[in-house]
C-alpha cells in the first residue's frame, strides 16, 4: 500500500539547509495499522505531508495506493484519505454541507455524496449535527468530522496526523475505537503520534523516527522485548542474596529489581530456582517496558523530555 | 485546460464559499456602507452635473476595495487545516482560486448594481446597456484584483503583514487613479504619474461608458491585469504548500 524509498526533504532556512527527513524507507502492506512514532520535530509530519502529495520530496520515490507519488499525484489523491493535525472543516460551514462538498470534490455525484454523508454521520456519531455550524462543535465532534471528511470516498489507505492531539481522555478513547473499527473494516491506516499509549494501543506495527531517520521498527511488543526486557521486582527479606543472582540488580530496602527478557515466561522457573535456594518472597511484580523505555534506549532521550519540544 | 471537471470543481468551490454569505447577508449590506457614504457625503460636493463623472469612478473604487481585501477570508482557512484538507482532494487547484474569486465578483456586481440604482435617485443617468457594460468592466477588474489578493495572502500568510501590504498599495493606486478628483486638474508630473497606473485607464473607460469616449485603453488595461492576476494566482495556488 505504501512503498517509499529514500524519501527526503530538505528545507532552506536562513541559517542554511535543514534536513527535516533524511531518506526514509517505508513499507506498509494492505490492512495494516502502522504507527509512526517520534518526538515533535522528528520529521513525522514532514514525511506524512510528502506521502500525501502536500509537499514535494527533495529526493526519493514512492508508490502510494498503486500510484506513483511523483508522476501521478492526482492518482494518489483519489485513493488516499488524509486527516491533518488541524481541523479541516471551515468555521463558517455547516456540518452536512461541508461533508457533501468534500465528497463532491472527490468526484462523487450529488446523490452518492448525500448517501455517503448520511452513512458517515451515522458511523462517526454525528447524527443530529447536520445543520450545526462547524464553529459550534466540540473538539471531539470536530475531530470525528475531520476523520469523516477523510473517509467520504472510501479510501483504502487513510493517513492520520496526530489524530488525538488536544482531545479530552474520553474523546480520545472514542476516537481510538473509531480508528480500530476502520482497520477492522479493511482500511489500511498510517498514523503519526507522539503519544506512547496511543501508538501502543492502536498499532500493529511501529516505525520510530528521530532526527529525520527511522531508528526502529516492529510491533509494540517486539520493540519492547528487543530493547530493555521486563522489569521484575521481588520483595524479600533476603534482598542481598537475591540481588547477587541477577545482573544489574538494584536493591532498595526489601525490594530487588532487575530486567530480564520475556519476564512473564521466565518468572515461574526463576521463582522455582529461588525456592530451591530457600529464598522466601513476600511479593512479586512484573512490569512490561513502556514505549517510553523503548524510545529512551533507541534514541538516548525520553519522548517526554521538554527539550524535545522543538 | 477548460475541462468539464474544472468547471464542476469551480462551481463547487464557488457555492461552498457563497453559502455562508447568503446565510448572513448582513455582510453584503455592510459592504455597501462605504460607497453609500461617498455617494451621500462626497458626491454632492461635485454639483448636479458631477454624478455622471463621479459614479463610474466610485464603481471602480468599489472593485478595488471590495476585492483587494478578499485574501483575508483565505487566511483562517490556511491557518486551520481547511486549505490543506482541500489540497489533498483531487479538486483542481485552479478551481480553488477561481471559485473564490467568483464569489467576490458576484458580490461586487450585485453591490455595484445597487449603488447605481441608488445614484439614480440623486440624478445619475444610465441605460440598461451602459449598466451592463459598466458592471462588466468592473467585474473584470474585480477578477484581477481578487486573484492577486488571494495569491498575496497565500504568500505572506500573516494577517498583519497582509494588512500592511494592502494599505501601502491600495491608497496610492486609488489616489493616482483619479476616482475622487480629475487627475488633469493637477500638475503635469502628477498627471503623468497617473498615466502609468493601469487603474486610471480603467476609471477613464468606466466614465466613457456612461458619457462619451473610447473604452479601448481601459478595457485593455483591465484585461492585462486579469491575465497577470490569474496567472500569478494560479501559479501561487499550485506551488504554495498551504
Amino acid at each position: 500500500m505504501i512503498k517509499a524509498r529514500g524519501l527526503a526533504r530538505r528545507f532552506a532556512t536562513k541559517s542554511g539547509p535543514v534536513d527535516a527527513v533524511c531518506g526514509v524507507d517505508i513499507d506498509v502492506t494492505e490492512g495494516e495499522l502502522v504507527g509512526f512514532l517520534g518526538p515533535n520535530g522528528a520529521g513525522k509530519s514532514t514525511t506524512l505531508r510528502m506521502l500525501t502529495t502536500l509537499l514535494q520530496p527533495t529526493a526519493g520515490e514512492a508508490v502510494i495506493a498503486g500510484h506513483d507519488l511523483l508522476t501521478d499525484p492526482a492518482g494518489v489523491r483519489r485513493n488516499i484519505g488524509y486527516v491533518g493535525q488541524k481541523n479541516g472543516a471551515g468555521a463558517d460551514q455547516r456540518v452536512a454541507e461541508e461533508l457533501e462538498f468534500q465528497a463532491r470534490f472527490y468526484g462523487l455525484s450529488k446523490h452518492d455524496a448525500r448517501r455517503k454523508v448520511a452513512d458517515l454521520l451515522d458511523r462517526f456519531d454525528l447524527q443530529g449535527l447536520e445543520k450545526r455550524g462547524v464553529i459550534t462543535l466540540s473538539g471531539g465532534q470536530q475531530r470525528r468530522l475531520d476523520i469523516a471528511m477523510g473517509m467520504l470516498h472510501d479510501p483504502r489507505l487513510l493517513f492520520l496526523d496526530e489524530p488525538s492531539t488536544a482531545l479530552d481522555p474520553q474523546s480520545r478513547r472514542n476516537l481510538w475505537d473509531h480508528v480500530k473499527q476502520l482497520k477492522a473494516d479493511g482500511t489500511t491506516v498510517f498514523l503519526t503520534t507522539h503519544y506512547l499509549d496511543e501508538a501502543d494501543f492502536l498499532s500493529d506495527r511501529l516505525l520510530v523516527i528521530d532526527h529525520g531517520s527511522i531508528v526502529g521498527e516492529g510491533s509494540p511488543d517486539e520493540l519492547k522485548n528487543n530493547v530493555s526486557g521486563d522489569l521484575v521486582v521481588l520483595g524479600t527479606l533476603q534482598a542481598a542474596l537475591v540481588a547477587g543472582k541477577f545482573e544489574n540488580a538494584v536493591v532498595e530496602g526489601e525490594k530487588v529489581s532487575f530486567r530480564i527478557p520475556n519476564g512473564d515466561r521466565a518468572l515461574p522457573g526463576l521463582l522455582r530456582d529461588l525456592d530451591n535456594l530457600g529464598v522466601e518472597l513476600h511479593s512479586v511484580q512484573v512490569h512490561r517496558p513502556t514505549l517510553d523505555d523503548v524510545f529512551l534506549t533507541m534514541t538516548g532521550r525520553s519522548l517526554r523530555e521538554p527539550a524535545n519540544a522543538f | 485546460m477548460l475541462s468539464k471537471t474544472l468547471l464542476r470543481d469551480t462551481w463547487l468551490v464557488f457555492v461552498r464559499v457563497m453559502l455562508p454569505v447568503l446565510r448572513n447577508p448582513v455582510a453584503i449590506v455592510f459592504g455597501l456602507a462605504q460607497p453609500l457614504l461617498y455617494l451621500g457625503l462626497f458626491g454632492p460636493l461635485l454639483g448636479d452635473t458631477g454624478w455622471q463623472w463621479f459614479v463610474p469612478g466610485l464603481l471602480v473604487q468599489m472593485a478595488l476595495f471590495g476585492t483587494a481585501y478578499a485574501g483575508f477570508s483565505l487566511l483562517p482557512e490556511v491557518r486551520t487545516g481547511v486549505m490543506e484538507r482541500l489540497r489533498v482532494t483531487p479538486v483542481s487547484r485552479i478551481a480553488l482560486l477561481v471559485g473564490r474569486v467568483g464569489k467576490d465578483v458576484v458580490l461586487l456586481v450585485v453591490q455595484g448594481l445597487l449603488i447605481m440604482l441608488a445614484a439614480m435617485l440623486f440624478g445619475f443617468r444610465a441605460t440598461p446597456g451602459e449598466i451592463l457594460l459598466g458592471l462588466g468592466l468592473v467585474a473584470l477588474l474585480g477578477v484581477a484584483i481578487g486573484a492577486l489578493s488571494y495569491a498575496i495572502a497565500l504568500k505572506v500568510k500573516l494577517e498583519y503583514v497582509f494588512a500592511s501590504v494592502l494599505s501601502s498599495t491600495i491608497v496610492p493606486v486609488m489616489l493616482l487613479s483619479g476616482v475622487l478628483l480629475p487627475m488633469s486638474n493637477g500638475p503635469q508630473w502628477l498627471y503623468w504619474l497617473s498615466r502609468i497606473n493601469p487603474l486610471a485607464h480603467v476609471v477613464d473607460a468606466e466614465r466613457s461608458i456612461f458619457n462619451t469616449g473610447s473604452i479601448l485603453l481601459g478595457l485593455t488595461s483591465a484585461s492585462a491585469l486579469v491575465l497577470v492576476g490569474v496567472f500569478y494566482g494560479v501559479r501561487t495556488f499550485h506551488r504554495e504548500s498551504a
